[in-house]
């Protein structure tokens, strides 16, 4: 006899209560297993989590809540890393020191000094200065909350407008972990049960801008939009774009499941529960080293990694001339009419275009375009930065154009690769390719050309 | 006493107790509800309202766990007067 | 490896399974106080008495009657990789819902340890917990542990190594259900022995059939009716 037909045979057999029966069975057992064996001597009630969660999920303060969270986590995180952001700066820029002189000591090739040192040395330890500090701060804060417990009640204040759109109110939860690290995050949308619900939320977790776009959010909003404050109220303005810009993505991220579930993934949201645990105080310390210390590795992995590469071969393209002109400045010249309609240039296009792989090299790339030469110079201070974008042609528009991109551009390479393995469909992950390039072309498009028609600038 | 007064999970107020007496869904969320505690017989405690209404977070089995209206209008349950 | 066991750590989500791991093998698996937190198995290895033992974490889950992705492939651990030890982490402070979990786990497999975490926040709420009793009568190591707190790992060690080494014998109290559905577990239950073996329990399989449980049909039919009509 087959296992398929004792399969029939017991469903012949079987009756439709059977699993209520035996679950009940199963309950009944704990329900007598935990009266004998378990006595509470004081109130059985957890009244802190019940005055926290009035708090948190207030119909008036819940939301605020949730926006004012966010906000403090980013100026924290701005404010507390730009000194050690500088520090290291300096202090590679001090190593650099030592390694120019070593390479006239070898009487190393002028080519080999511009690749290693100007090219890969600079565009790796620039990755590093910018990227590190804002994480090693933000990380640590973040992991505090989701072990305290509040990720599930902002999925419990969410869950009504993720459902107006057609999606799962859990959302809101792979959401979170996007600011990490969307490739992660896409893993993590394997709590969504049903597939329709998943596959927005894995298109649509691009919108959230993760580590390695802050960078280039945080500079350019500092130097384009707080330019006129000093000091905290500096950081506070920048927060404050930071913020705008999180929640534009958020309502994109509503929008784009939107139009999904009314079109490619028709369908009504199925069912949802969710779990909201007591508030659990973490063990500080060790959450707070194991989040930074892991995080700060892998940023130092993957800045080696795909930094280092990249540094290269843009060092490489800028200085392999064919006749008077570089590689660089072909592809440049060939992508700035279309990145001009946009409000951007051709050296910006050029630099996501490279950044595939990881979006942290996009503004270091950038650089090198701009400077030509392939190489970065020393850029110790913000300042001299500003004035590289000024010289070439930047306004606040092209800043937030460029931000605006970054925020909707096409995820990136190792987000791409999950996708394929979790959905394992080519159609869907183009998808997730193309819905995001699509929005990231348009959006800037709009501006700009609203702002030249009615001349605004 | 008159005769149990039975009505929908979603109709309980904020404190309301309610002895479950029927779960009134099938397949995949039917048995997740019952995975969950929602049993017959089991006693889920109405604790808050989400700010927009819904979903409604309930206590059953120890733990609290939110539902949306689609679920817990389709469970219906006798409610207990207070104090139990 | 005579000396090497696979020990996999089951359970309710949020029940503090990848806490126990990190403490228990030095890793660094991501925790977050939400149900979902890990949703792929992760090893890691504990060296006790000149024994390895290798640690699963594996994701939570409610129940194992297969609803979801998750439950299947923590369920697919238990019963098919057969590890020497499966650790049911329970939270202390919501012992109703959990015990419905480690239920169904002593339904499959036999070499079971009970652990209760979060036992410090058990004892501030003022749950006092017996586990002499639990112990009697489930038929398996019942043990309190604040995985936290790096509390009561000591004797959970060394219980997992008695058990390996076979100086205690787990044998968990079998789940009795009403008539109505023995009846139809004892008409059904020596076909699947013929077909199963001792491989897995034939009477746990039994119920599953009842219930209707297609998934474990085809994960069955694909690792253990060898090959043909
Ligand atoms: N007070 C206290 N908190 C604990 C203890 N063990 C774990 N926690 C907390 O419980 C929460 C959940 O821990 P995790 O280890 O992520 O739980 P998990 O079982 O792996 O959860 P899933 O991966 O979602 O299945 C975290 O916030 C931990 O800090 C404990 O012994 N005492
Ligand atoms: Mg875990």
């Amino acid at each position: 006899m087959s296992i398929q037909d004792l399969y029939t045979e017991a469903q012949a057999l079987s009756t439709a209560e059977l699993r209520d029966d035996v679950v009940q069975h199963l309950y009944e057992r704990s329900h007598k297993l935990c009266h004998e064996g378990i006595s509470y001597t004081k109130t059985k009630r957890d009244t802190r989590t019940e005055k926290l969660d009035a708090i948190f999920t207030s119909p008036i303060f819940g939301f605020p809540i949730m926006i004012v969270m966010l906000g403090v986590l980013f100026y924290l995180t701005i404010a507390g890393a730009n000194i050690p952001s500088s520090i290291l700066a300096e202090f590679f820029g001090f190593l650099e020191g030592y390694l120019t002189s070593l390479f006239t000591y070898l009487h190393a090739p002028d080519w080999l000094h511009g690749m290693l040192v100007l090219g890969l040395y600079r565009g790796t330890t620039w990755v590093i200065s910018v990227m590190l500090p804002p994480m090693a701060i933000f990380f640590p804060a973040f992991s505090l909350l989701e072990n305290y417990g509040y990720l599930p009640r902002v999925a419990f204040n969410m869950d009504r407008l993720f459902k107006r759109v057609g999606a799962h109110g859990k959302q809101s939860l792979t959401m979170a972990m996007g600011f990490g690290c969307n490739a992660a995050a896409v893993i993590s949308t394997r709590i969504i049960e049903s597939p329709r619900e998943r596959m927005l939320a894995i298109l649509t977790n691009n919108f959230v801008p993760c580590n390695g776009r802050w960078g280039t959010l945080i500079v350019l909003a500092s130097l384009f939009m707080a330019a006129n404050f000093t000091g905290g109220i500096k950081s506070l303005v920048t927060t404050g774009v930071i913020v705008g810009i999180v929640l534009f993505g958020i309502i994109v991220t509503f929008f784009v499941s939107w139009v999904l579930s009314k079109t490619a993934l028709k369908g009504i949201p199925t069912h949802y529960t969710l779990e909201m645990p007591p508030y659990r105080k973490p063990k500080i310390f060790d959450t707070v080293i194991r989040s930074s210390l892991t995080k700060s590795w892998s940023v130092l992995v993957r800045a080696v990694k795909v930094a280092a590469p990249a540094a290269i071969l843009t060092w490489v393209f800028a200085n392999i001339y064919i006749g008077d002109t570089s590689i660089l400045m072909y592809a440049v010249e060939f992508l700035d009419p279309f990145g001009k309609m946009l409000g951007l240039d051709g050296y910006i296009l050029m630099a996501f275009i490279l950044g595939l792989p990881a979006n942290e090299i996009v503004l270091p790339i950038l650089l090198m375009g701009y400077l030509s030469t392939g190489s970065l110079t020393e850029v110790d201070n913000l300042v001299d930065l500003k004035q590289i974008f000024l010289d070439h042609g930047w306004t606040w528009l092209t800043a937030l154009n460029m931000m605006l991109f970054s925020l909707l551009h096409y995820p990136c390479g190792t987000t791409l690769l999950n996708i394929y393995k979790e959905t394992k469909s080519k159609k869907w992950t183009f998808l997730a390719f193309a819905i995001p390039t699509v929005l990231a072309i348009l959006v800037p498009l709009i501006i700009t050309q609203t702002v030249r028609m009615f001349d605004l600038m | 006493m008159g005769k149990p007064n039975i009505i929908k999970l979603v109709q309980g107020e904020k404190g309301n107790t309610i002895k479950i007496t029927s779960l009134n869904l099938e397949g995949v969320m039917r048995r997740r509800l019952l995975d969950l505690g929602f049993v017959v017989g089991a006693h889920v405690e109405v604790i808050r309202k989400s700010p927009l209404g819904d979903p409604i977070a309930y206590r059953v089995s120890q733990t609290t766990i939110a539902l949306r209206k689609e679920e817990s209008s389709r469970i219906e349950g006798e409610l207990l007067p207070n104090g139990e | 490896m005579v000396n090497e066991y696979r020990i996999a750590l089951a359970g309710n989500p949020n029940t503090g399974k990848s806490t126990l791991f990190n403490a228990l093998t030095g890793l660094r698996q991501h925790t977050g106080n939400w149900a979902g937190k890990t949703v792929s198995l992760a090893q890691g290895n504990v060296e006790y008495k000149h024994k390895t033992f290798h640690l699963i974490d594996l994701p939570g889950t409610y129940s194992l009657f297969s609803n979801s992705t998750d439950e299947e492939v923590a369920r697919n651990y238990i019963v098919f990789e057969k590890p020497d030890v499966t650790l049911v982490v329970l939270d202390a402070t919501s012992l109703e819902r959990n015990f419905n979990l480690a239920l169904q786990v002593l339904e499959m497999t036999k070499n079971v340890v009970i652990c209760i975490n979060l036992i410090d926040v058990a004892e501030q709420q003022g749950i006092q917990i017996n586990e002499r009793l639990l112990t009697n009568r489930l038929g398996v190591p019942v043990i309190k542990i604040s995985a936290r707190n790096k509390k009561g790992f000591p004797l959970l060690l060394d219980t997992i190594d008695r058990i390996v080494t076979g100086a205690i014998e787990c044998n968990p109290a079998p789940m009795t259900y009403p008539p109505m559905i023995e009846d139809k577990i004892k008409l059904i239950e020596p076909k699947v022995r013929e077909l199963v073996g001792n491989e897995i329990s034939s009477r746990w399989v039994s119920l599953r059939l009842l219930d209707g449980d297609e998934t474990l049909l085809n994960e069955i039919s694909k690792r253990l009716v060898p090959e043909e009509g």
